[in-house]
């Protein structure tokens, strides 16, 4: 499966819908999605990762990349994730201690409402 | 010889190709079903780093991958033939560039550079990095059942 990306702003937050393969053919894709938005002043991101099939390091790197940009704005970059495939790669690399990692939207969204 | 050798050129797009190849050989092979998205990610990292180092010093030459299921184990060797020294991970570009509360970040971020071994090492039972003049070996095994069935 290719990926498809997809974005929407609820408040402060705009919300990062990523459905497929996130690797070295992909990633480029997401990189260019999450710098556009930091550029057009979207410094808090919520990249819901819940239909992600697939994810590598280079997928990892490009998250750290989004995290590096919107911590310059004193912004966040949090995920959406429950797939335990897919937190695994999280673990392996110690990223869960980097990013904020909830287990629904609306869970996520209440924990940034409770931030402001 | 190997149960199944595959070449691809250095690509990103082939690399899905590659890992479902891969996926597909070791369920076959009678690798366990909750090991498959091990293999799959692992392979995936090994040829990604394999496609990075030959696009930076040999983009004509082909990524070789040899998939064998000797002895009760599913092993993969992933062979690039970039110079070892350049195709040292460190080469890889950086993902991104810490810009402004990098050094906040710092202290909590793995070595990017490193992290697509970091992720075979996790993942693979037994890893082998063999690097040579002539480029890298990254073998990798899991255990599976004996040899292919001999009926479907």
């Amino acid at each position: 499966m290719d990926l498809k990306l997809d974005h929407r702003t609820e408040g402060q937050l705009t919300i990062v819908e990523v459905e497929g393969e996130i690797d070295v053919y992909t990633a480029p894709r997401l990189r260019e999605l999450l710098i556009d938005l930091v550029n057009k002043g979207n410094f808090h991101l919520l990249v819901n990762m819940e239909k992600v099939d697939f994810l590598d390091s280079t997928g990892l790197g490009v998250l750290v990349g989004g995290l590096k940009r919107v911590r310059a704005h004193d912004g966040s970059l949090e995920l959406v994730c429950t797939q335990e495939r897919i937190l695994k790669i999280f673990r392996i690399t110690g990223l869960t201690k980097v990013f904020g990692i909830y287990s629904s939207v609306e869970e996520a969204k209440e924990a940034h409402g409770r931030d402001k | 010889m190997a149960t199944v050798e595959l070449t691809f050129s250095a690509l990103p797009a082939h690399v899905r190709t590659a890992r479902l190849i891969a996926t597909a050989v070791a369920r076959r092979a009678g690798v366990s079903e909750d090991l498959l998205d091990e293999v799959r990610l692992a392979v995936g990292e090994a040829c990604s780093r394999a496609v990075e180092a030959h696009r930076l010093h040999c983009p004509d030459e082909p990524i070789r991958i040899e998939l064998c299921d000797d002895s009760g184990r599913f092993e993969v060797t992933v062979i690039d033939v970039a110079p070892s020294e350049d195709a040292d991970l460190a080469e890889r570009p950086e993902p991104e560039k810490a810009s402004a509360n990098g050094h906040e970040l710092s202290g909590l971020l793995p070595d990017m550079s490193d992290l697509g071994l970091a992720v075979i090492a996790g993942l693979a039972d037994d890893v082998e990095v063999i690097p040579s003049a002539k480029g890298v070996r990254v073998k990798m095994s899991w255990p599976a059942v004996n040899g292919l069935p001999s009926t479907t």
